[in-house]
């Protein structure tokens, strides 16, 4: 039994490394005072973030992605509550497919999902923006804050609401006085993995943008020039910096809702 | 027995479907105000449908229910003169025992001290005073019942509807709560309706019992009638333990039916001690329970008018009860098949358990049997 | 039908409507219009509306295509290979060694790395892999190498060790599921009827654990065939994949009814590998049961 533990323990921890491999060349590079990114390391500079700072193309992407999760990952989550409660709490024929159609972007290759969209949409004389990408995130947000929803909604009795009901409130209120408050932390952890996904999306944000930068779609455009790397060395630092608080929030409230519900704190985000 | 007090639930030809599922048929019950009520029936046989109907999460698809002589078909379940005790109590996780209870109360006039003061009472009332600040989701199983029952009960109800409400706890909180019930029944005066598939549950709480199968009442009776005469072989099956022997019918004059039993001997049975059988059943049987039949030793003397020689097969040791298998002389005579019948004997203090294989008496008396044919 | 059914049905229908049309909207219809497309014939910037199967029989019949559609299958089939065989260990050691308490932790671990910019993740592992790579720097600055080692630039190994570094929590989540739903009685129950330790995983653990190996292999399977980033990147464009093909003809050459065919026939062969494992799947499934 040690021994076995001990080789898979070293496989894992090998593993782990590899999976954090580019995590943790990014600030190594981010702080490298030299151009090329390449070992052995120069100095240590804060110059690659002040070139950063003050870039405005950069700025001007970095507004629109926000603008850009922030509205798919609340229309996404909307949505999301509306599926996961039908899924969860009402039986109809033709359900099944119904929700498998809605998952269908969570195992459709982007690329088809990105180029039929643009098709109907350049078709149609829709003028390509930022509305356009929130569209196509939607869509693809969608799938993940049902699964996320569904298991808030189904890990909840459905006496409650009843009970709610029986002691004088409407459909309604019950709704906001006792549903709401206990699926809550799947609501924000929906939020949050939303607005993840939507802020790293690249392929649909390139083909369905028209002129109009995203921070991926920034980003691969930069990485053509090699002089540019090292600020989006920077630029990618802040972004994991950022995407381990949003991910470590969301497991935080998932956890809490959990052991509000005396459930037990064990799965992930998947 | 006749009852004066006011009907309080009157369903008349009620029937549920679901899609082609015929859940109730025809529920024609009436239950006054006050009483103890049970719905008693296995898993399936629309006790909870029946229930659910009263509360009013599940609309009727014919007939009629009335509350209190007021039609019910329009009223939501949030109108009701109801409560509910739900089968998993639905004690709010996210709000403390107190908020719980006042939940029913956010629609009412009265001021915040004068509702803390009902909250107070309420919980009092089901023996937790002074827990109003406690987490509900740290409660146990028996807590969370009592604050289910405060948090029915302080809305004054005209009805408490019980689904299933013991169902979860262990045998010792449930026979506590069983009696804490009945007492709580008597205190507030309310009718109470019990769901349970518990018949020992239904016989010891209730004033009076409807034992459902598919959908049907099957026999509406005080738990003392239910036991001693069940309307049919089926509730009989279902109601505690009952030892069946095959009877062949002899004659019939003006409703009394005199019966030959194998082991027995020729019976006379008013009309009262004669019962539906099952429709599956080769022919009459005669029906009677473990404990209206007594062992006699060789030199005992008894007051029961007719005695039957046996054989022990089988002792089974409970404690404060024994149970013995016998095989009466004679058993077999009708179709050669031997139909051991389990006897119950309390253990009194100077008698011996009796061993395997002993010859034994046994006093009974024509008046505990019952016939279904 | 019953009052009761209706009205529980229709409030199902009610609150599924708004993301439902919205996918109709957003997802069912352009999917239709590509099908549509792949059957009509490209003119001088415009799509001509007759039926035809030309696209098709180029599709199948171009070289160029075949190769890249070849490669693709063959890419995506390593990387699914690669990815579940190295994901299986990590999955089994999480589920089995891990604390339960410990468990979340791990998991949590695994996925992070998922979530981060992945743009910057696959040209972290150009950096990595790269002529003046970290690897290649470290080898010959450690004196065991002399010349830069190239078998794994710009080549098709490359975008095998990106993709399956991109796509590792996707297979050590479901084999991971698995693995906590085997009754660990059943193990020993294994070891009781007088098994050793390998013949019990070979026998027991391992077939309880197939469903999850299969969800894997089909979770990774489908998004790495149409990955579009990975071949661009690391492959610098000359090694494209099919998702690059589809975009070329979509955009670049702006002949979309033969781009819309190639979509169509990728999504076809997703749909039929993704079916052929799911029959595999019912059949565990169905021993299990």
């Amino acid at each position: 039994m040690k021994g076995q533990g001990r080789g898979l323990q070293a496989y894992a921890a090998l593993y782990l490394l590899f999976l954090y491999a580019p995590i943790i060349l990014l600030p190594l590079f981010a702080f490298n005072s030299g151009t090329i990114i390449a070992f052995p390391l120069q100095g240590f500079t804060t110059n690659w973030f002040a070139q950063m700072w003050a870039n405005t193309t950069l700025r001007t992407a970095l507004t629109n992605s926000l603008i850009i999760a922030v509205s798919a990952s609340i229309l996404a989550t909307c949505l999301g509550i509306f599926a996961a409660r039908a899924s969860t709490r009402f039986e109809f024929p033709g359900k099944g497919g119904m929700m498998g159609f809605i998952l269908l972007p969570m195992v459709l290759p982007e690329i088809i999902v990105a180029m039929s969209l643009l098709v109907v949409l350049l078709g149609a004389g829709v003028q390509l923006s930022i509305l356009t990408v929130i569209m196509g995130h939607v869509l693809i947000c969608m799938p993940y804050a049902i699964a996320i929803l569904s298991t808030a909604f189904s890990s909840l009795d459905k006496s409650l609401e009843e009970a709610a009901y029986d002691l004088g409130e409407t459909k309604w209120s019950a709704f906001r006085l006792v549903t709401l408050p206990l699926v809550m932390p799947g609501i924000v952890s929906s939020l949050l993995i939303s607005f993840t996904i939507s802020l790293d999306e690249f392929i649909i944000a390139f083909f369905l943008a028209g002129n109009q930068p995203t921070l991926p779609t920034y980003i691969f455009s930069q990485l053509r020039f090699p002089k540019q790397i090292p600020m989006v060395m920077a630029l990618g630092t802040v972004l994991v910096a950022l995407s381990v608080v949003l991910l470590t929030l969301g497991e935080y409230f998932r956890r809490r809702g959990n052991a509000r519900m005396g459930g037990n704190p064990t799965g992930g985000f998947l | 027995m006749t009852d004066d007090r006011k009907p309080m639930i009157e369903c008349r030809g009620v029937h549920k479907h679901y899609g082609d599922y015929h859940a109730l048929r025809g529920i024609d019950l009436t239950i006054r105000a006050g009483e103890f009520f049970s719905l008693l029936g296995p898993s399936g046989c629309g006790k909870t449908t029946l229930l659910r109907t009263i509360a009013g999460f599940e609309d009727i698809s014919d007939g009629a229910i009335l509350i209190d002589e007021r039609r019910m078909e329009e009223v939501p379940a949030n109108k009701r003169p109801t409560n509910m005790v739900f089968q998993s109590y639905a004690i709010f996780p996210h709000l403390t025992v107190a908020q719980n209870v006042a939940f029913g109360l956010r629609r009412d006039p009265r001021g915040k001290a004068e509702k803390a003061a009902l909250v107070d009472d309420a919980l009092a009332m089901v023996g937790l005073r002074g827990f109003g600040n406690r987490a509900a989701h740290a409660l146990s199983g028996g807590q969370r019942q009592r604050v289910a029952l405060a948090r029915a009960l302080i809305l004054k109800p005209k009805v408490l509807l019980l689904d299933e409400p013991l169902s979860a706890l262990d045998r010792k909180m449930r026979e506590q709560m069983q009696v804490e019930l009945i007492k709580l029944q008597r205190q507030v005066g309310i009718t109470f309706v019990l769901v349970t598939h518990d018949q020992e549950e239904a016989l010891v709480m209730s004033d009076r019992i409807a034992v459902m199968f598919e959908g049907e009442i099957a026999q509406l009776d005080g738990p003392e009638a239910l036991y001693a005469r069940p309307a049919s072989r089926r509730v009989a099956d279902f109601i505690g333990v009952m030892n069946f022997l095959p009877a062949r019918i002899l004659g019939e004059t003006d409703g009394t039916v005199t019966a030959e039993v194998p082991g027995l001997g020729p019976v006379e049975l008013p009309a009262r001690q004669v019962s539906r059988a099952n429709p599956d059943d080769d022919g009459p049987t005669i029906g009677f329970r473990p404990e209206t039949m007594t062992l006699v030793g060789p030199t005992q003397t008894h007051s029961q008018p007719r005695e039957t020689n046996a054989t022990i097969d089988e002792v089974v040791y409970y404690g404060d009860m024994t149970y013995y298998d016998l095989r009466l002389d004679g058993a077999a005579a009708m179709d050669g098949k031997a139909r051991p019948v389990r006897i119950s004997m309390r253990n009194v203090f100077g008698r011996d358990v009796q061993e395997v294989g002993t010859r034994t008496r046994l006093a009974w008396s024509p008046g505990s049997l019952v016939l279904f044919r | 039908m019953a009052k009761g059914l209706d009205a529980q049905a229709r409030q199902g229908y009610a609150l599924i409507a708004p993301p439902f049309l919205y996918a109709l909207l957003i997802l069912a219809a352009p999917l239709l219009t590509i099908l549509a497309y792949s059957f009509m014939t490209d003119g001088y910037l415009e799509v001509v509306r007759d039926f035809t199967l030309t696209n098709y029989v180029q599709v199948w019949t171009d070289p160029i295509v075949r190769t890249v559609m070849l490669r693709s299958l063959m890419v995506s089939a390593l990387v699914t290979l690669v990815t579940v065989l190295l994901a299986f260990p990590v999955a089994y050691y999480v589920s089995f060694l891990v604390r339960p308490e410990r468990k979340s932790l791990w998991l949590f671990l695994i996925t992070i790395p998922f979530w981060t910019s992945y743009l910057i993740r696959v040209f972290l592992w150009k950096v990595i892999l790269g002529y003046n790579g970290v690897i290649n720097s470290t080898l010959t600055g450690l004196g065991i190498i002399d010349e830069p080692l190239t078998f794994i630039l710009y080549n098709v190994n490359s975008i095998v060790i990106t993709l399956a570094h991109a796509y590792a929590p996707f297979a050590i989540l479901p084999i991971f599921v698995a693995l906590e739903k085997i009754d660990r009685a059943l193990l020993e129950a294994g070891r009781d009827l007088g098994e050793s330790r390998a013949m019990t995983f070979w026998r027991v653990t391992l077939p309880l654990a197939m469903p999850g190996v299969l969800a894997a292999v089909l979770i990774v399977f489908i998004p790495t065939i149409g990955d579009y980033v990975t071949p661009e990147l690391i492959g610098g464009g000359k090694i494209p994949m099919i998702a690059n093909l589809i975009q070329v003809q979509m955009l670049a050459l702006d002949n979309r009814p033969l781009g819309a065919a190639l979509a169509v026939t990728a999504m076809a062969i997703v749909a039929l590998v993704s079916i052929v494992f799911l029959l595999i799947n019912r059949r565990f499934l169905k021993v299990r049961s």
